[in-house]
């Protein structure tokens, strides 16, 4: 970016030399010479805290220890990562935490995934010394997402790093004072009545067992071992991407259709896909942002423009929240999960004879939102639970790991039909900015019945990591019936991470915002970041997770949409029109105000 | 050397006399014209000879302090008196507050001159209250003659609500912007990044009547006071099983045998030097320990106590008070002043080995380095030094 | 609740928007109605655009900022190892029993509330306590009984 060339300093650590640009911290220059300095509070996605002091070096001259992730090296330091004095410190650390922390590892949801048990592990603290601390702590189970246990928190207050800077949520926070400090909610309440959106990123960024999901894995189970059940289950677009990693593959394998195998074997009936109803959604969605669009444009009518998104349901919950004044501009599409499930009680259940009252729809999801959305009074649309059961992506590892499946034998197999084709444009749903691109894509051939012009179809400014992206597309050659778009600048937004969503819902707010369409998605990266998603997630991991989901799109016989040939047989054979009578039953929603604080 | 009560005062009240320069009767305000024309450069000169080093504890120099918010460029730099008075045991800056306002005002002005500061806050600590009309009063009459002089200098007050470690500088910064009073990590210092974000000086009250009675004195008698490395002259709270308690300024440097011959009852077994952050000094070492930074530190408190007192019972009283002032963020302080609360109930109640002291000095010492910021760094400070001295005391 | 909305506006409009004076405001609105109820801190946050849990974090910080309904009026009996020296343990049981409640607890006409505070900086004049913000030192029980009479 800068002309200037960045200062570099040197600085020895353990002896050995190393060049760094001024400004790196001392845990990052160690890591450049391959020393591993452990860490806990650390997280790259959030700022820094240095208050659990794993990470102490000693540093030549310094009268006390320094945080490592806290501290900037400077030139001529002589640090050392593990003199006597670190061991010593930092073992008692290590022992501190564990004192406080309720330690049953063999009964924690989190055994095997735990920073401080792997931390207790390298330091062998086989012989603790200090007196036990921990609270017996009631656990909150008020919410369907998310649980939180206390006795097992360290306190690093990453949750809250999480809730408050990630997601500009703050429905955690770290209240009282001393021995009493703890990490809780407004007035100590339980997790459901607060503003929690349920987006499960304190979840992802929790080291320990204190904040999970709530699991189903057991209840999903009983329904698959129930004779009288018919299972059907739904994957979302970013599970594909991302199951890998729970079942020991490195980060960004595609294992779509042994995703589909290893679920057959598992039991379930019917194997579906969340990809399909993407692409439903792409249909309604595109419509009514033509809707929209006609009335503010030709017909001069008040509407609410900007159109917003609506598939990520902590998105929903944060904005019924935050801006709930606003609710007007959200799509009334419901999500794709919410779609799959009322097809799947009526057109499905009737297409394969099975009463929709034996049938238990479940879904694997990448989020711990979708639990929360699936058991929202409103979504009975089928006259029955629309989904039964969702599942993150570590619960279904989970599932996978019990049944004893080796992942890497699995032969491929295909989704049952119908609602199990889709597109590459219902894949891309999985990464920040692939609804606006798969609505692009929709959208922009109904209004000029040509393909959308971008080098194979990829949207490219829609796509990457940056917190609010934007373009604009020029609409020219429209069909009659859009004549009254000629001309026109289509501007659209991305934004992912809730805190990016404040800075655009901040903007609508003030009368500022210049765009049409917005997607927003409530996780950093959209749902291939998901609070439901393997631990850890980092920006490298996302990265690798988008860049094979934009790989799968790519290599799909479909790319768009409307040319899903399962999509235009639900319209022919059931659904009759986009925003028809049908639609507005099973496929839209409406949402409501909550307290902003 | 056995002494009356009223010979010792005699004799306190001689050193103070000499001494005297927090409680001198002065007219600073009416002084501060004059001040406000020194070259920047002749006050820091001042204050660097004087070799005076922050009265609130950690003793660092003032000079460069100055200096260093001085040479930061900003749009918007701040003064900050630190008083959040809560050592246990010390109680000078209230008197002076009370008494001395002015003087604590001018010092904050001298340091606004020099390091280019248009604001100014005193932080006051809630258990000081009752002060806020008495301070209200005196600050608006000095914001009135900044105005008269054409100074662009103006003081707020700010209240704390009862939180210790809201003394610590960065936790303090942290409370006056509106955060739980956590400290930050170091660097950045807040001479580059305080208050809002600008350069702050942050000082504590007796300080900041040191400075002005430095520069108004054109150095003066401030140097002859104390030693090489603890210059000058420091005003203590005395108290506990003392013959003469209340509040004192004498030079530094005199040996605690000295302190304790003019200022204890006689039996004095153990001196707390300041405060539960401080050094417990046993009898046997009252000869060989000076009151400095050569020596033991203080921020001002000295607590004497009897051979009739329990040390496990002080001990205890100083690591409930940590345990409950700590902030809670590290790890180190949170669980560490727990695990010595809980240590040394159950080495009492022969729940844990006498031994098992020893692993809690050993993570006193670790606490000492591995904290966050100076609050959990001292624990270790009381705990080793009683249990090192009066082991039997702490078992038995 | 129409009288607690009051308050909490009043203060931010004395003090002002900024995160920086939420202190200030809190210990205004904590004055006034001598706690912090629920619904005043949610108050402030709405009206200072910050979060209830960011609030309450804060709030809860403070000793001082009490959040359970308190007596009109606190006494705060210092309890650092010099007033302990010099009886305040005598102080506390002469209040108990002339308030008949336990420390910690408020009296049924709400009068009064018995609490301990961390050093309140009259070690040389111990036992030393606050009510509201009045010092009173070296008290004996009989002292500290009287002192009463003024808030009755």
């Amino acid at each position: 970016m800068s002309e200037n060339k960045q200062k570099m300093i040197s600085v020895t650590i353990d002896g050995t030399p190393v060049t760094v640009p001024e400004n790196t911290t001392i845990l990052d220059a160690a890591k450049l010479l391959g020393v591993h300095i452990p860490t806990l509070c650390h997280h790259e996605d959030l700022c820094v805290a240095g208050n659990c002091r794993v990470c102490m070096v000693e540093v030549k001259g310094s009268r006390t220890l320094q945080a490592s992730c806290a501290t900037p090296a400077s030139d001529g330091m002589e640090i050392y990562t593990n003199s006597r004095l670190v061991r010593t410190a930092r073992k008692h650390v290590i022992e501190l935490l564990l004192s406080e922390h309720r330690g049953d590892c063999l009964r924690c949801y989190r055994n095997g995934n735990c920073e401080l048990q792997a931390l207790a592990n390298e330091y062998r603290i086989d012989q603790g010394v200090f007196i036990d601390l921990h609270k017996e702590d009631q656990v909150d189970i008020s919410s369907p997402a998310i649980q939180k246990d206390d006795s097992k928190c360290i306190r690093c207050q990453r949750c809250v790093r999480a809730c408050t800077e990630l997601q500009s949520v703050s429905a955690l926070c770290v209240a009282h004072k001393g021995a009493d400090m703890r990490i809780t909610t407004f007035w100590d309440k339980a997790l459901a009545y607060v503003v929690c959106t349920n987006c499960g990123q304190c979840v992802t960024h929790c080291p320990t067992g204190a904040l999970t999901e709530r699991n189903y894995v057991e209840d999903v189970w009983d329904a698959i071992y129930d004779p009288t059940k018919h299972v059907v289950v739904q994957t979302a677009p970013a599970i594909r991407v991302s199951i890998g990693e729970e079942v020991g593959l490195e980060p960004g394998q595609r294992v779509t259709k042994r995703l589909v195998t290893a679920l057959r074997r598992l039991g379930f009936d019917s194997v579906l896909d969340t990809d399909f109803t993407a692409d439903l959604t792409i249909i309604e969605e595109g419509n009514e942002l033509l809707h929209r669009l006609t009335k503010a444009v030709r017909d001069k009518e008040d509407v609410a423009l900007p159109m917003i998104t609506s598939c990520s349901p902590g998105w929903i919950k944060y904005i019924e929240h935050e801006f709930s004044n606003h609710l007007d501009h959200l799509s009334t599409c419901k999500s794709p999960q919410q779609m799959f499930g009322p097809l799947a009680k009526t057109y499905y259940a009737e297409k394969i004879g099975v009463d929709p009252k034996d049938m238990v729809v479940v879904s694997i999801m990448p989020c711990t939102a979708k639990k929360f959305e699936a058991a929202r009074p409103e979504m009975m649309a089928s006259g029955l639970r629309d989904v039964d059961y969702v599942l993150t992506t570590r619960e279904l590892g989970l599932m996978i790991r019990q049944a004893g499946i080796d992942f890497t034998k699995l032969e491929e197999g295909d989704y049952d039909s119908i609602l199990g084709k889709s597109t590459g444009a219902g894949a891309i749903f999985g990464a920040t900015g692939g609804v606006m691109e798969a609505a692009l894509r929709t959208a922009y051939e109904l209004i000029t019945g040509r393909e959308i012009p971008f080098e194979n179809l990829n949207i490219k400014p829609v796509r990457g990591l940056s917190g609010v992206k934007e373009a604009t597309l020029k609409i020219e050659g429209t069909l009659e019936k859009y004549k009254f778009l000629e001309g026109v600048e289509l501007k659209v937004a991305i934004g992912h991470g809730l805190a990016n969503a404040r800075k655009i819902m901040k903007q609508l707010e003030s009368g500022e915002s210049p765009y049409h369409f917005i997607e927003i998605m409530a996780c950093p990266g959209g749902c291939i970041g998901g609070g439901g998603q393997p631990i850890p997630t980092t920006d490298e991991i996302r990265t690798k997770r988008a860049n094979a989901i934009y790989d799968e799109d790519e290599k799909m016989q479909y790319r768009k949409s409307h040319d899903n040939p399962e999509i235009i047989e639900i319209y022919e054979d059931f659904l009759k029109e986009p925003l028809g009578h049908k639609s507005h039953e099973l496929l839209h929603t409406s949402y409501v105000k909550r307290e902003k604080n | 050397m056995v002494m009356t009560r009223e010979e010792k005062l005699a004799r306190i009240n001689a050193h103070q006399e000499r001494v005297n320069l927090i409680f001198e009767k002065i007219d600073s305000l009416g002084l501060l014209g004059k001040v406000m024309k020194l070259e920047n450069s002749k006050i820091l000169e001042y204050i660097k000879e004087s070799g005076l080093k922050g009265r609130g504890g950690a003793g660092f120099p003032t000079y460069l302090k100055w200096k260093l918010a001085a040479d930061q460029k900003s749009d918007m730099k701040y003064v900050i008196c630190n008083a959040d008075e809560g050592e246990p045991g010390t109680f000078k800056d209230r008197k002076i507050l009370e008494e001395q306002a002015d003087k604590v005002f001018a010092g904050m002005a001298i340091c606004a001159k020099v390091i280019g500061a248009p604001e100014g806050y005193v932080y006051l600590r809630g258990e000081y209250n009752y002060l806020v009309p008495l301070l209200t009063t005196k600050m608006n009459a000095f914001n009135d003659e900044m105005n008269k002089l054409g100074l662009n200098f103006t003081l707020k007050l700010r209240s704390g609500s009862g939180a210790y470690i809201c003394g610590e500088e960065t936790a303090l910064i942290e409370s006056m912007e509106g955060y739980r009073g956590e400290a930050r990590n170091k660097p950045p210092y807040p001479v580059e990044k305080g208050y809002l974000g600008k350069p702050t000086v942050i000082n504590n009250v007796e300080t900041l009547v040191y400075c002005t009675m430095i520069v108004l004195n054109e150095g003066g008698k401030f140097k002859t006071f104390g030693t090489e490395i603890s210059a000058g002259s420091k005003v203590f709270s005395v108290s506990g099983d003392a013959d003469v308690e209340g509040i004192y300024e004498l030079e530094l440097g005199m040996t605690i045998q000295e302190f304790v011959d003019l200022f204890g009852d006689g039996d004095t077994k153990a001196v707390q030097v300041g405060g539960a952050s401080g050094f417990c000094v046993p009898r046997k070492k009252f000869k060989e320990t000076i009151i400095g930074f050569e020596g033991v530190p203080t921020g001002g408190s000295m607590m004497l106590f009897n051979s009739t007192r329990s040390m496990y019972h002080i001990l205890m009283n100083y690591m409930e008070f940590m345990q409950e002032e700590s902030c809670g963020q590290c790890t180190p302080c949170r669980v560490g002043c727990q695990q010595l609360v809980k240590g040394i109930q159950a080495i009492k109640h022969k729940k844990r080995p006498a031994t098992y002291l020893d692993d809690l000095v050993k993570l006193a010492k670790s606490m000492r380095v591995a904290s966050k910021c100076g609050l959990g760094q001292s624990v270790a400070n009381p705990f080793i030094s009683i249990v090192e001295n009066f082991r039997e005391e702490i078992i038995y | 609740m129409q009288g607690s909305e009051n308050i909490v506006r009043k203060a931010v409009r004395k003090y002002g928007k900024g995160r920086e004076n939420l202190l200030p405001i809190l210990q205004m609105v904590r004055k006034e109605h001598n706690y912090l109820s629920e619904d005043q801190l949610r108050e402030i946050a709405t009206e200072m655009d910050l979060s209830s849990a960011d609030v309450y974090g804060v709030a809860t910080f403070y000793s001082f900022m009490d959040m359970q309904p308190k007596g009109k009026n606190i006494i705060r009996i210092c309890k650092t190892i010099t007033c302990f020296m010099k009886g305040k343990d005598s102080i506390v049981s002469a209040l108990e029993d002339a308030l008949g409640i336990k420390m910690g607890e408020t009296t049924p006409d709400r009068k009064f509330s018995l609490l301990e505070a961390n050093c309140i900086g009259w070690c040389h004049k111990g036992p030393a306590m606050l009510i509201n913000d009045k010092v009173y030192t070296e008290l004996t029980p009989e002292k500290a009984v009287q002192a009463l009479d003024e808030y009755m």
